[in-house]
């Protein structure tokens, strides 16, 4: 079982990004379950997503606390030591960030991938919507899911000319991911 | 039993929550163009936080307790307000 | 690249616990709905009334301004004939509980969800099962579910249960908020006929219908044989004998259900790897998927431990689980929620009297293990240390009996 915890705040897509890893996940033939931790719904609150990825119907119900991967949506929470709370030896991170990641974020995380996911929402999409682009970013970074389960995840969730517009950013995000390891 | 708190109930003092700032949750932030603001308090209104008012006849937003929702800027009237990228200068 | 293995399996959709329900309900064809949105279960009223917008569902779905309202609908609607559904929590479960009342007494086939959530006076938004206990006394059918395709497949079987004409009480499927209304998961959806033909034998089913040619009466009349204390001694009587048929009656369409859907989920109990263990675990709701994986990997190191999901809460399935624990050497029962006056949890407390009144011995070790309250985690540490006290209570060494996870002795 791969353990993700994705980080943002309300308002951001750390919710629907989880979700959508699991339709992924479900498209490229694994099981996969995800689950949102927040108390009252309200934008700008930091919110956490749980997501969990098998060959099996995922039986667990409990939060993760070691997580193998990282998203982190929101560029400060990348410098916060909570955010690194648990993670696996081996540990990915994925960040929305404009530059690479030079340094080693935490001694257990080996690979990071840095995308500006803001800037390229906001040319693609018009809005700060950078879930998407992180998810391609995700795809490139982890190798756990291929780009096209993900696109397919897009096309479950999205439509029409949001749906392209996404999947233009989606795109970007897993060409554009500049990656470092340590 | 070890208790993390000496009292019986579970309502507290506000004190210490009250004025708690708000801004570390904000990644946009409204940027309000006086040119194009009327005055009209609709901005006041509906702030969920209550961190706008009205001084000297100008519209004012206290930014610590901003967090950033954008309400302000979806419902004005006369669009005087943007939302900007947080580490926009 | 590999061909999307959704192409060939069309009918499984990745959602949620409230969308489940609401797929459930869309399938059981409702003639009237009324939900009134309360977190963490908006989201079911939300699709219903989308579907019915769009045509995929077609039902009268009545806008009310609370609760209580919703349950007078339901009940209403469903003495005209017609097939219902509401669904709430929390709040708006213990705002409605007159109606709770109402319906179970006048034998109202109404079907409902509640996604288990803290109840008000301490403010939380967070997951527990005090809710869903508070209204056990109402007379109601209620099951708690463990995942989202539990949930999906027990709102369908509650029509087949609760519209029998050997039972007609109205049925509350129980679900963790937040655990489970909003985890996403992949589900099998069913197809519209299956859920048709499951559905089928209700239109054998009799009960008194209400119209305005036909008009009754609500109460005890003058002109019935006996008094009203009599009468009502009588009506309590035959409601309480009907909620004890419902334990065969959820046995055996739980089998109708597997033989069409291929789905079971054992009746009023499941009982995990119990038929060798020494210990077994006792649970309720979302934490027994976290109390499986935890007893098959203490099974590898060799503990014989097993695990009891109840199911079905009213009526208590004690029979069924005194069967199971018959000389069994240590019993652990996991509680989401505190049993006011008993200083244990509630399942504890059905458990402990299930015990008395089916003969087993009271010398049998039996611990309670308090946990998860307003959305705190019940982790896998928090089971094996379950695990760790009831063995140690089997092999005589002295255990407390409540147990409070996540506070400090």
């Amino acid at each position: 079982m791969r353990e993700i915890r994705v980080h943002g705040r309300g308002g951001q897509g750390a919710v629907t990004a989880g979700d959508m890893i699991v339709i992924a996940a479900v498209m490229g033939g694994e099981f996969g379950s995800s689950f949102p931790l927040y108390g009252d719904a309200r934008r700008g609150a930091p919110v956490v997503a749980f997501v969990a990825i098998d060959d099996q119907r995922i039986r667990l119900k409990t939060q993760v606390y070691t997580p193998d991967c990282l998203i982190v949506l929101d560029s400060r929470q990348k410098d916060w030591p909570e955010t690194y709370k648990g993670v696996k030896s081996e540990g990915i991170l994925v960040v929305n960030h404009t530059n690479t990641i030079e340094q080693q974020p935490h001694p257990n995380i080996i690979k990071a991938g840095a995308v500006d996911a803001t800037q390229i929402a906001m040319e693609e999409i018009g809005i700060p919507a950078f879930n998407t682009c992180m998810l391609g970013a995700f795809a490139a970074t982890t190798e756990w899911i291929e780009l096209d389960s993900i696109l397919g995840a897009l096309e479950k969730t999205f439509s029409g000319e949001i749906l392209k517009k996404n999947i233009k950013s989606a795109e970007r995000g897993y060409k554009e991911v500049k990656g470092s390891s340590w | 039993m070890k208790f993390r708190c000496d009292q019986e109930n579970s309502w507290f003092r506000a004190g210490p929550v009250l004025g708690q700032p708000v801004n570390e949750w904000r990644y946009v932030r409204p940027i309000i163009k006086l040119s194009k603001c009327n005055n009209c308090g609709w901005c006041e209104l509906y702030c969920p936080t209550g961190c706008i008012s009205e001084e000297d006849d100008e519209v004012v937003i206290h930014l610590d307790y901003c967090k950033g929702c954008g309400i302000c800027a979806n419902e004005c009237p006369k669009d005087a307000i943007t939302m900007i990228d947080e580490e926009e200068e | 690249m590999n061909k999307p293995a959704v192409e060939t399996k069309p009918n499984i959709e990745v959602c949620d616990g409230n969308k489940a329900v609401a797929h459930a309900v869309r399938l059981s064809r409702p003639d009237v709905v009324a939900v009134y949105p309360i977190t963490p279960q908006s989201a079911v009223g939300e699709w219903l009334s989308r579907w019915n917008d769009e045509g995929t569902l077609n039902a009268e779905v009545v806008r009310v301004e609370g609760e209580n309202s919703s349950m007078g609908v339901c009940c209403s609607a469903s003495l005209t004939g017609g097939r219902v559904f509401t669904g709430t929590s929390s709040w708006g479960l213990l705002f409605m509980m007159d109606g709770l009342h109402y319906a179970a007494g006048y034998r109202i086939p109404v079907v409902m969800t509640n996604a288990n959530r803290e109840t008000p006076g301490i403010f939380t938004i967070g997951n527990s099962s005090q809710d869903m206990w508070s209204v056990r006394d109402a007379g109601w059918i209620q099951v708690n579910v463990e995942d989202n395709q539990e949930i999906l497949d027990a709102v369908i079987m509650a029509y087949r249960i609760a519209e029998d004409t050997d039972i007609l009480l109205p049925m509350m499927v129980c679900y963790d908020g937040f655990y489970l209304s909003y985890r996403k998961d992949p589900l099998e959806i069913p197809a519209q006929d299956d859920v048709d033909a499951f559905l089928a034998p209700l239109k054998q089913s009799k009960r008194n219908i209400v119209t305005p040619d036909d008009p009754m009466v609500f109460g005890i009349p003058s002109f019935f044989p006996k008094d009203q204390g009599e009468g009502c001694t009588e009506f309590r009587y035959k409601h309480s004998a009907a909620l004890e048929r419902v334990k065969d009656k959820i046995d055996t369409v739980d089998k109708d259900f597997e033989a069409i859907f291929g789905r079971s989920y054992a009746g009023q109990i499941e009982a995990y790897r119990t038929d060798d263990a020494d210990i077994v675990l006792v649970a309720t709701g979302s934490v027994c998927g976290t109390a499986k994986v935890v007893v098959d990997k203490m099974r590898d190191d060799g503990v014989k431990v097993g695990l009891i999901k109840v199911r079905l809460l009213r009526p208590f399935p004690k029979e069924k689980i005194a069967k199971v624990l018959e000389g069994k050497k240590g019993i652990g029962v996991i509680d989401r929620s505190v049993c006011f006056g008993y200083h244990c949890g509630h399942l504890y407390m059905e458990l402990k009297s299930a015990l008395a009144l089916e003969g087993l011995p009271t010398t049998l070790p039996t611990l309670n293990f308090i946990g998860g309250l307003a959305n705190l985690d019940i982790t896998v540490e928090q089971v094996e240390t379950t695990i760790n006290l009831t063995l140690a209570a089997s092999k005589g060494e002295t255990v407390e009996e409540v147990t409070w996870l996540s506070l400090e002795e």
